[in-house]
């Protein structure tokens, strides 16, 4: 089966660079993927989304209306973006900023709340990379070991000394993500 | 894991494989969506740090066109690329590089249009890229990528096409191939190969005639005679080449025929209507020029409908019509201005056109 996955949040808060990261560990696991961002003047502010592509299937459209699973950034990505998720499908939101919280019944909600975490870390640089941990404690689809080498893969070499505390933002997502329900 | 094996956007899949194949000379000018291309190149500055291969960004896109027919005209591997507004610029480039015979590879990432249009992905430029879109009777042949392992290998066989015909080649991928990333594998880097065909310009050699390049022939006799020599070329084009991939299309009732992305949305629309037992497949042209008329005639004895998918107004559905004279029902979707129809909708459309 092949996880088709949407990222939609503001332009800024590396929701581009965190689903390449994803893509970069799935294509070293020997999966396929499929990474195709919104490019469009959103980029240039405003809301950016991202479709990331796993699995062991041919993909084939990289262009979908629903998704499997969807990590929801900001309140209009909210808005847009909660029905896209197939029933039985998983939803994953950072509560900050929201002023309205997923409703639906029929599919897994998560939260994790990585802005507050990360504030309180003074670094809200490393925000992206604890929701992936996160998500991926909850949808395991590729093998965390992959996350590491997918940063070093992703950054330009300068960043190269902050893929410690990454990874330890990583671990920590895993940590404080909490099941809101689940079906 | 092989290093080998990357994840690229398409655009920098497109200037990978230059550098790789040992593509004598890029010229270009940046334009969204494809600026990725130039941005890699002078990035890994293969002048330099690699094989010797020469980047410029020109002035403009008519320059760069300009250039790569001088560098063609030396017998040297020499390449282009645009996007729609920056393709149109080109198209009196093209029209010469025709008319002289001179083989280059030229890409458009297509987005919308007319005019400046959106940066958005867009295939609203196929009348262009099959019809002709500088003057007088050519063709050039036409690779339409749907995948970012496509974007890489079409530049080698581009490349191996137009040096065989003596033909300018255009890759005709479009905004949403160029920017999204996927797993490519790449080939071993070959060195530039510093052998020159016969007819290239190299300086007046000795005990030889001289070598002329032109596209001026004054004399009408003689401009025909250059008419029908690239007539026979094309028909030699149309026999050899013609390149096509079928889906799911054994026991079709209906097909989809659709190229670069759309062929993509299009699987998925094949993949949804088999699981609720509608027979559907697909046809995809690799080459647009020539087209795959001759396997949609065969095709079409099984068929009650083909769907043309294309982010147009309706323009590659034209040459299918014509391809099936009419015979059975054949139907167009589309979206515009740089809006790509997704699977479901697609499929929403299929059922209300033809079930």
């Amino acid at each position: 089966m092949n996880e088709e996955i949407l990222i939609a949040g503001f332009g800024g808060q590396g929701v581009l660079s965190m689903g390449k990261i994803l893509a970069y560990a799935g294509m070293m696991q020997g999966k396929e993927v499929c990474w195709m961002p919104s490019y469009g003047p959103e980029m240039r502010g405003g809301t950016a989304n991202v479709t990331v592509i796993i699995g062991d299937k041919t993909i084939y459209s990289p262009i979908l209306q629903t998704f499997d699973t969807i990590v929801i950034l900001n309140q209009q990505s909210l808005i847009k973006f909660e029905s896209a998720v197939r029933t039985g499908g998983k939803l994953f939101y950072d509560s900050n900023g929201l002023k309205t919280l997923p409703t639906r019944k029929d599919i897994s909600i998560y939260h994790i709340p990585a802005t507050a975490k990360s504030a309180e870390m003074q670094n809200l640089k490393i925000f992206n990379i604890m929701m992936l941990g996160g998500l991926l404690e909850k949808l395991p689809i590729v093998n965390k070991k992959f996350i590491e080498q997918g940063l070093y893969k992703s950054l330009p070499e300068r960043a190269h000394n902050m893929i410690p505390l990454n990874m330890e933002a990583f671990s920590i997502g895993a940590n404080i993500v909490e099941t809101i329900h689940e079906i | 894991m092989d290093s080998n094996i990357r994840l690229m956007k398409g655009n920098e899949a497109i200037a990978e494989a230059a550098i790789r194949h040992g593509v004598d000379a890029y010229f270009g000018y940046p334009i969204t969506p494809q600026s990725e291309i130039i941005e890699y190149l002078a990035k890994e500055d293969p002048f330099t740090k690699r094989n010797g291969m020469v980047v410029l960004q020109a002035e403009s896109e008519i320059a760069a066109i300009n250039m790569v027919y001088g560098a063609a005209g030396c017998g040297k591997k020499a390449m282009t690329s645009s996007s729609s507004p920056g393709i149109s610029l080109k198209q009196e480039g093209v029209s010469y590089l025709a008319g002289a015979e001179l083989p280059c590879v030229i890409v458009n990432v297509v987005r919308g249009g007319p005019g400046l249009g959106t940066i958005q992905p867009s295939q609203a430029d196929y009348f262009q890229s099959v019809k002709g879109g500088g003057h007088g009777d050519y063709h050039m042949i036409v690779l339409a990528p749907s995948t970012v392992q496509e974007q890489y290998d079409f530049v080698a066989l581009g490349f191996d096409l137009a040096f065989k015909y003596r033909t300018p080649l255009l890759i005709l991928s479009d905004g949403a191939i160029g920017q999204m990333m996927e797993k490519v594998v790449l080939s071993e880097e070959k060195p530039r190969d510093n052998t020159v065909p016969d007819w290239a310009i190299v300086g007046k050699t000795p005990n030889r005639e001289r070598n002329y390049i032109t596209s001026l022939f004054l004399d009408a006799e003689v401009q025909e005679n250059q008419n029908k020599r690239l007539q026979k070329k094309y028909t030699e084009i149309r026999q050899n080449e013609i390149r096509f991939e079928e889906f799911m299309t054994h026991d079709a009732e209906y097909l989809i025929v659709a190229y670069g992305i759309s062929a993509r949305i299009s699987q998925k629309v094949v993949e949804t209507a088999r699981n609720q037992g509608i027979k559907l497949g697909m046809l995809r042209p690799i080459t647009l020029w020539p087209f795959p008329s001759k396997r949609l005639v065969e095709l079409s004895q099984q068929l009650q409908g083909i769907l043309c998918v294309e982010m147009s107004a309706g323009q590659m559905v034209e040459d299918v019509k014509l391809a099936v004279e009419c015979k059975i029902p054949v139907k167009h979707y589309g979206r515009m201005g740089g809006i790509i129809a997704s699977p479901t909708e697609v499929f929403e459309n299929f059922k209300t056109l033809f079930l």
